[in-house]
């Protein structure tokens, strides 16, 4: 075996290719700089490889989630178990690593749900004490949220809430029926429902011919073939490549950061899937968004003489502070839509409404707070749409209005089946977790992954603090449930399972591992993500965040590495990297 | 749902239950699947593709079990006035392949099918395929109410319970079934919001 070393020296080499790296990828090639971008899984592209439209009988497993977890139309690659790279727990952790392995990584099937981190999200010590504040203000990020609203496009309504900040906004869909019921029934129970916030293009984009407006099939999670929502690869990657200035080399997994004997990065080294051959490529910058505990693998996995510890570790923070948002969740069935009307209600593959938190912790038994996405309505049928019609056709009387007995066979079950389409209704919280110091990730001395590198091992506890968040959701959910009149089916989760709290890393908003500071005895980056310990080293994905909102991550990450790219071009004019 | 009724729901008997194991027997060339279209490729990952492949080859019920899926999945959604039954929609081929692509269902299904036998062998004195439509029925209407079904009926609640959800998904993710329950969707359109009788019909105009 050989290591094929490149001589070129690329102005910026960029790992990875999802929101992050994308984003980089897009300002500095569009800025003319000559730009390397490494993907750890193959070229995708949704104009070609979407399964968008497909109906269930071209699947013969008719969607089921066997090899894909989201279900087998969905647009991304990989899920919580990759084959031949494993990862591993120590203390009974149980953590999930979500990993998709293709060009866009996992903007291709996410639930464009976007929102802005408030100026009480940024600046949180302040509140309870319990976690550390970012080295910016909301104020200071609030320019890079609004090129990313107008760049690539985000509806909603201007709300004026405190801590959920308000865009550039198309408009957004309107409600569907169950929607409309929801939002009757969360005011009843006193919870705020508010249109949702999602990047997809209600209308056409203004001044953008490379995409179409949605034409509402809410298939967003199978990636859009006329660009309608925002996946990395279509509205960044893409376009970059047609500005000449950015290579992307395909199914090459980077293996480490290179750095000299100054301790400054030149590049990294990679393993190509195509050829299994070892090679080297030169950057003048390195930029790292791989994702926040892959990047993390890899500046531990890129330790030196002069970076003992890990690159950018000299802080001992790198692997730390992970934390994923919390998540739980309660589904049911509206007995006033059964029979309903039947017609074309798919509307957007993002939320059409949501609930931004609404209460004072004040008075409040847990900090911080969550806020719920709701679901339901005529989806198209899949594999599983219609299990458990036992648990449900007895609970409500047939045509005749006389109580069924529930199960059953034969026309009358099949009718049944059409009796209940279109009437379940589902919502899940989405809250603050604290990030913690003893959370973490680290490298696994006696574990390699089929390349030969050294794995993650995780180490990830709940505390009250979520735990409580998550009875609270319990009781809201049920609360709205019975509001709206609707009939509880799925188990109401108690103390045995923390309130059916998910184990971490199941809602794939994992953050936190190469967080950033003033300070960098506690940081590991500066306030631009640029490395403490190797100023040509950046981070652009979410592993510089010092602690996650309860809103979902891609639009601040969008919107850091904008903000990041563009330092990096200002640095270069000075002459500093 | 009296007897009389369940007879009329459901489409298939014991005599064509007989021709259903005719036309079961495995070859080489045949498998259980038979009636699934062959679905495309693109956008599959290589290893989707061959492990499709390798599914599809490989055969898991026994002619006498898929003739029970046959009559079973028939008499959960059997032909009525508005679609075909579960077997026109090509519900047993998909059984066929969903257990082979989700092995949990592997020893629930067969053991439930065996313990179905065992049944109508005792009571009947002969298979379920050959029991009398009467008799088939009997044995059903003991199983496929949960809240109803006696404790040492419960194992057979399970497998019906099982049975009752892979056929509903086998059917309506049918072309047959999709159109039959009505979905609308798929295709590019404008939403405009709930039509307007709609919202009247809920009082939220």
């Amino acid at each position: 075996m050989q290591i094929k070393k490149s001589a070129s020296v690329y102005d910026a080499v960029i790992v990875g290719s999802g929101a992050g790296g994308g984003m980089a990828g897009y300002v500095l090639a569009h800025a003319g700089l000559n730009v390397l971008m490494l993907e750890a899984g193959p070229f995708w592209d949704p104009a070609k490889d979407s399964m968008q439209l497909k109906f269930p009988y071209e699947s013969p497993r008719r969607g089921a989630s066997t090899t894909r977890p989201f279900g087998d139309f969905d647009a991304a690659f990989g899920g919580w178990q990759l084959d031949g790279e494993p990862y591993t727990t120590k203390d009974s952790t149980d953590f999930q690593w979500f990993r998709s392995r293709m060009l866009g990584g996992r903007t291709n099937h996410w639930g464009r749900i976007s929102l802005r981190m408030g100026p009480n999200d940024f600046k949180s010590h302040h509140i309870d004490g319990l976690t550390d504040d970012w080295p910016i203000t909301y104020d200071e990020i609030k320019p890079y949220y609004d090129k990313v609203d107008r760049m690539i496009g985000i509806y909603g309504t201007v709300e004026n809430l405190e801590n959920e900040p308000d865009g550039i906004f198309l408009p957004p869909p309107k409600p569907r029926l169950h929607e409309l019921m929801i939002k009757n029934g969360a005011q009843k129970a006193g919870v705020t429902v508010i249109p949702g916030r999602g990047s997809v293009l209600t209308e056409a984009l203004p001044g953008n011919s490379n995409r179409g407006a949605c034409f509402f099939c809410g298939q967003c999670g199978r990636a859009c073939k006329v660009y309608g929502d925002f996946s990395s690869s279509s509205c960044l990657v893409i376009p970059a490549i047609k500005t000449g200035n950015l290579k992307v080399i395909t199914n090459a997994m980077v293996r480490q950061v290179l750095t000299n004997e100054e301790g400054l990065a030149t590049g990294v080294s990679y393993v190509s899937k195509d050829d299994m051959q070892e090679y080297q490529v030169k950057g003048k910058t390195v930029i790292l968004g791989a994702s926040a505990c892959e990047t993390a693998r890899l500046l531990l996995n890129s330790a030196s003489k002069q970076h003992p510890g890990g690159l950018a570790n000299s802080s001992g923070v790198v692997g730390r502070y992970l934390h994923d948002s919390t998540g739980a969740s309660l589904s049911g069935f509206l007995p006033q839509l059964l029979d309903r009307k039947r017609y074309n209600e798919d509307g957007v593959g993002s939320v059409h409404i949501y609930s931004p938190w609404w209460l004072d912790n004040k008075k409040l038994d847990f900090p911080r707070g969550y806020h719920i996405e709701y679901g339901g309505g005529m989806h198209m049928p899949s594999y599983g749409f219609a299990d458990g019609i036992h648990k449900k056709n007895g609970l409500v009387p047939g045509k005749n209005g006389e109580k069924k007995k529930a199960g059953g066979f034969g026309v009358s079950l099949k009718d049944d089946y059409r009796r209940f389409f279109g009437t379940n209704v589902y919502m899940a919280g989405r809250g603050t977790a604290i990030a913690r110091k003893d959370n973490y990730c680290e490298i696994d001395n006696n574990v390699v992954d089929k390349y030969g590198i050294p794995v993650l091992k995780f180490h990830y506890k709940w505390t009250d603090a979520e735990i409580k968040q998550a009875r609270h959701m319990q009781e809201t959910f049920q609360s709205v449930m019975h509001h709206m009149g609707a009939i509880i089916t799925s188990t109401v989760q108690g103390p045995e399972t923390n309130y059916g709290l998910e184990a971490p890393g199941k809602i794939i908003h994992e953050v936190g591992t190469v967080r950033m500071g003033d300070d960098p005895k506690t940081s590991a980056l500066n306030k631009w993500c640029q490395a403490h310990d190797c100023k040509n080293l950046f981070v652009v994905d979410a592993a510089p965040f010092v602690q996650q909102g309860d809103k979902n991550a891609t639009w601040t990450i969008l919107a850091l590495s904008m903000r990041t790219s563009e330092y990096i071009l200002q640095q270069r004019k000075k002459l500093n990297i | 749902m009296n007897r009389r009724d369940s007879l009329k729901a459901i489409g298939v008997g014991a005599v064509s239950a007989g021709l259903l194991l005719e036309n079961c027997k495995p070859s080489k060339k045949t498998s259980n699947e038979k009636e699934l279209v062959q679905e495309p490729t693109e956008g599959l990952q290589p290893f989707e593709i061959e492990r499709n492949k390798k599914l599809h080859e490989e055969i898991f019920f026994t002619p006498e079990e898929m003739a029970v899926i046959t009559v079973l999945a028939d008499m959960i959604i059997p032909k009525d006035e508005r679609s075909g039954s579960a077997s026109d929609a090509g519900v047993p081929a998909f059984i066929e392949f969903i257990v082979k692509d989700i092995p949990d269902h592997k020893i629930p299904m067969r053991g439930g099918i065996r313990w179905l036998e065992l049944q109508c062998m005792n009571r009947f004195g002969t298979s379920f395929v050959q029991c009398t439509p009467a008799q088939q029925v009997e044995i059903v209407e003991e199983i496929a109410y949960p809240d109803e079904a006696k404790p040492e009926m419960k194992q057979g609640v399970a497998f019906f319970n099982r049975m009752r959800d892979l056929t509903a998904s086998g059917f309506f993710t049918s072309k047959m079934g999709l159109e039959d329950i009505g979905y609308a969707g798929n295709k590019p359109n404008r939403w405009t919001g709930v039509p307007e009788d709609v919202l009247k019909q809920y009082g939220l105009s």
